[in-house]
């Protein structure tokens, strides 16, 4: 067999189905080999972005690793982005990189770039295979590595030469990696003394995030709160992992979440914080955060306890596992679960109660044109009377932060986002992931107009491969993010913010469609995507009806005004007390905001 | 930063390429710097040790020391606290031995069991091993017959046996 055939039939003995490549000179054996397995679908993005955001869709929603690959030199430069994005959301990813053959390596040859060496810092392990004999043992690891523990990227750097050689192979059906152990002891000691802590506690919540969706805790998490009685607020990356439906549920908490969430985690006496990182998007003020709780901290990765805020209680466990046993102890000290009725923290709940009522989750609707709020409560309700699941995508900036807020999440994996690293163009490729793993889910990217055109490109992909991805494009002709931040900081001085042609006049409303742009219908029909605008409110509910129940990729844009912000907001580096609920224009030169992020 | 103590890292690696360059660039990419440096092969031709000496303040030691832990080359880290280690260095130097100093120079060695390893008309090279103290006391008296050049290994250390 060749290498490339190696590299594929170990692949497919890891239970791989799909990957997004796009070939070129130095990973063509590969797609040669590809194009010959019956059990791998290979889908070409229109660029090596869209290919790896794509693959990191497919893992948001299974749980298992996406796999992309790309060429060497700039294919692979492409991929970066995604890298540093897995790595910093903790998500399972597998990059196969074509490189020039081992003879040329270091010469400046043809599309060369030393790909492992670049990738270096944003990767949980990575590999330049020299030996064909070592691609069965490589893959293994790779798989392995990329999937357990904390999940995140992992390169297999794969020469040409290497590719092309030719070898018996050995397929290893076992890993030996001694300086990976992902599995952690359960500290039964550690686990009493939590409850102890939560058994004194008379304002006790949950901060929960990513690591409940990676560990696939989310029913642990559950019983754990109808045993216990205490609420939960997550994280953006946590959204879903326990319903925003339930009584108990907070939503999210940190930069744009809930008043109440924000008041609750930080007014806590008792916090625990599980499968979290303490988010410079989540604390602020990171110092001031939780300060006057009991940090009891769960996480797999003991470089995540201490690192950026100091805890009480240190527990490094698989989440999954260390609920489970808290569930037990529960159960065992006699805390039944309760569906409803919950009364283990009858003040506290009151006082939870009381900031909902006085703080709710607002905006100024209108009749003159459509809030993008509004746009998104009406994709939740349409989108709940379709019998299919549904899997909300973003790109980021304004709308992603409304996603989040105006979409009520039940299941985990249904919001799927770049959080981290916050990587503009990674809406509508994820979404292809999504459908590629569940090709009859209901799969909508909310994007943007900056956030969607950084990878427009892949409406080919989608349509060629029959992905039924969909975007909702809240079109506000500006980088609507930006524009709240120069509005907050900078007097509304626009610097680059702009995305239609400011030679050509700019109407707010969006009435005179001639000068919105660029025409997304015309660009969408070149792909042969059909795209529908919306500019009335009186025409929005028969549209997304349309779009909901669309089983092929389709584009809905609604026109949405650029005036409005993303509220709640507590600005970087400020307290839960500075947040922001009301329009700030009139009073902004009043806040003073510090230097941060 | 000098009132911080150096602390010693005695770090197990797998003897691969690219494990140099994962361990630096988590200290780089970091802001962390890296006082000593060494690596070489131990008794188990694929695994190497690296000890790293640092100056970092004890919450930054416990980052560093976990950030080590998840790389999946490292095979075990072992975290020296004062007394707990045998460490030795190696110097090579050049210096000044003329016909007015060399006497001295000679007589210094002698006290320091420094050996002398390569002689020329005007000026010798010094081969000297040990722990901080002696190294850097030696270092310092040499210093006043004009040091041409100088070179470290960077800490090695080991476990003191116990028991």
């Amino acid at each position: 067999m060749t290498g490339a055939e190696i590299l594929v039939e170990a692949m497919e003995r890891e239970g791989v189905d799909t990957i997004f490549a796009y070939p070129g000179g130095a990973s063509m054996p590969i797609h040669q080999a590809l194009s010959k397995s019956s059990a791998i679908r290979t889908i070409l993005p229109r660029h090596e972005q869209g290919g790896s955001f794509a693959a990191e869709g497919y893992a948001r929603a299974t749980g298992r690793a996406g796999v992309c690959m790309g060429t060497s030199g700039p294919g692979a430069t492409n991929m970066v982005t995604a890298i540093a994005d897995a790595f910093l959301d903790s998500t399972p990813l597998v990059v196969i990189s074509g490189q020039v053959p081992t003879f040329m390596i270091g010469r400046g040859a043809f599309q060369e770039t030393d790909f492992y060496g670049m990738t270096l810092p944003c990767v949980k392990h990575s590999y330049l295979v020299t030996d064909i004999n070592d691609i069965p043992r490589v893959v293994k690891e790779a798989f392995h590595i990329a999937q357990t523990g904390r999940p995140g990227p992992v390169v297999i750097d794969m020469p040409k030469d290497v590719q092309e050689g030719k070898a018996q192979p050995v397929f290893p059906d076992s890993i030996n990696l001694r300086g990976y152990t992902p599995e952690r002891e359960l500290d039964e000691v550690a686990l009493n003394e939590l409850l102890g802590f939560v058994k004194d506690a008379k304002r006790p919540m949950i901060y929960c995030g990513g690591g409940i969706i990676s560990s696939e805790a989310h029913e642990e998490l559950m019983e754990f709160v109808e045993r216990s009685g205490i609420p939960v607020a997550t994280t953006l990356m946590g959204v879903g992992c326990f319903p925003e439906t339930h009584e108990m549920s907070l939503k999210w908490l940190g930069m744009h979440g809930t008043v109440y969430a924000n008041n609750a985690v930080n007014e806590a006496d008792v916090l625990l914080a599980l499968g979290v990182r303490f988010d410079d998007r989540v604390t602020g003020k990171v110092e001031k955060f939780a300060e006057h709780g009991t940090i009891i901290h769960i996480d797999i990765d003991n470089s995540e306890i201490n690192k950026n805020k100091s805890v009480r209680l240190p527990i490094i466990a698989n989440v999954k596992e260390a609920l489970a046993r808290l569930n037990q102890l529960l159960a065992d000290a006699g805390h039944e679960r309760k569906k409803a009725g919950f009364d283990a923290f009858p003040a506290w709940y009151e006082q939870i109660a009381t900031w909902k009522k006085d703080s709710p989750m607002k905006y100024q609707d209108s009749d003159e044109h459509i809030q993008p709020q509004y746009a998104i409560q009406e994709l939740y309700k349409a989108c709940q009377k379709d019998p299919r699941e549904t899997y909300i995508t973003t790109g980021v900036g304004q709308h992603q932060m409304w996603a989040g807020q105006w979409y009520e999440y039940d299941k985990p994996r249904r919001f799927i986002t770049s959080a981290g690293l916050g990587s503009m163009g990674y809406g509508y490729p994820a979404a292809m992931g999504v459908c590629a793993a569940f090709p009859d889910a209901n799969v909508i990217d909310i994007d943007g107009d900056g956030s969607f055109l950084m990878n427009i490109q892949e409406l080919a992909c989608a349509k060629v491969e029959k992905l039924a991805a969909k975007a909702l494009v809240l079109n506000n002709q500006h980088l609507g993010m930006v524009v709240q931040w120069e509005d907050l900081k900078y007097d509304s001085n626009r610097a680059q913010t702009f995305l239609a042609d400011p030679d050509d006049g700019y109407d707010p409303t969006h009435k005179d469609e001639s000068k919105i742009f660029p025409d997304y219908p015309t660009m969408c029909a070149g792909f042969r995507v059909e795209c529908r605008r919306v500019i009335h409110k009186k025409d929005l509910a028969a549209a997304m009806e349309w779009f909901v129940a669309a089983k092929e990729a389709v584009v809905l844009e609604v026109m949405v005004p650029y005036t409005e912000h993303v509220l709640p907001m507590i600005p970087g580096g400020m307290t839960y007390k500075d947040i922001i609920t009301e329009p700030f224009m009139e009073k902004r030169h009043e806040i003073n905001i510090p230097t941060a992020l | 930063m000098e009132s911080i103590p150096r602390h010693t890292l005695s770090v197990l690696v797998e003897n691969k390429f690219g494990v140099l360059a994962r361990v630096a660039g988590m200290f780089s990419g970091r802001g962390y710097n890296i006082h000593t440096l060494n690596v070489g092969p131990t008794h188990h031709p694929d695994v190497s040790r690296m000890t790293i000496v640092l100056k970092e303040k004890e919450n930054v030691l416990e980052q560093i020391i976990k950030q080590l832990e998840k790389l999946v080359d490292v095979i075990e880290i072992h975290d020296f606290r004062i007394g707990e280690n045998v460490e030795r260095e190696l110097i090579l130097m050049r210096v000044k031995a003329d016909r007015e100093n060399r006497a001295e120079v000679i007589e210094l060695c002698d006290l320091f069991r420094a050996k002398i390893v390569d002689v020329g008309i005007d000026e010798i090279t010094v081969e000297i091993s040990g722990d901080d103290s002696k190294m850097n006391k030696f270092v310092a008296l040499m210093e006043r017959f004009e040091i041409s050049a100088l070179t470290r290994t960077g800490k090695i250390a080991l476990k003191r046996i116990t028991g």
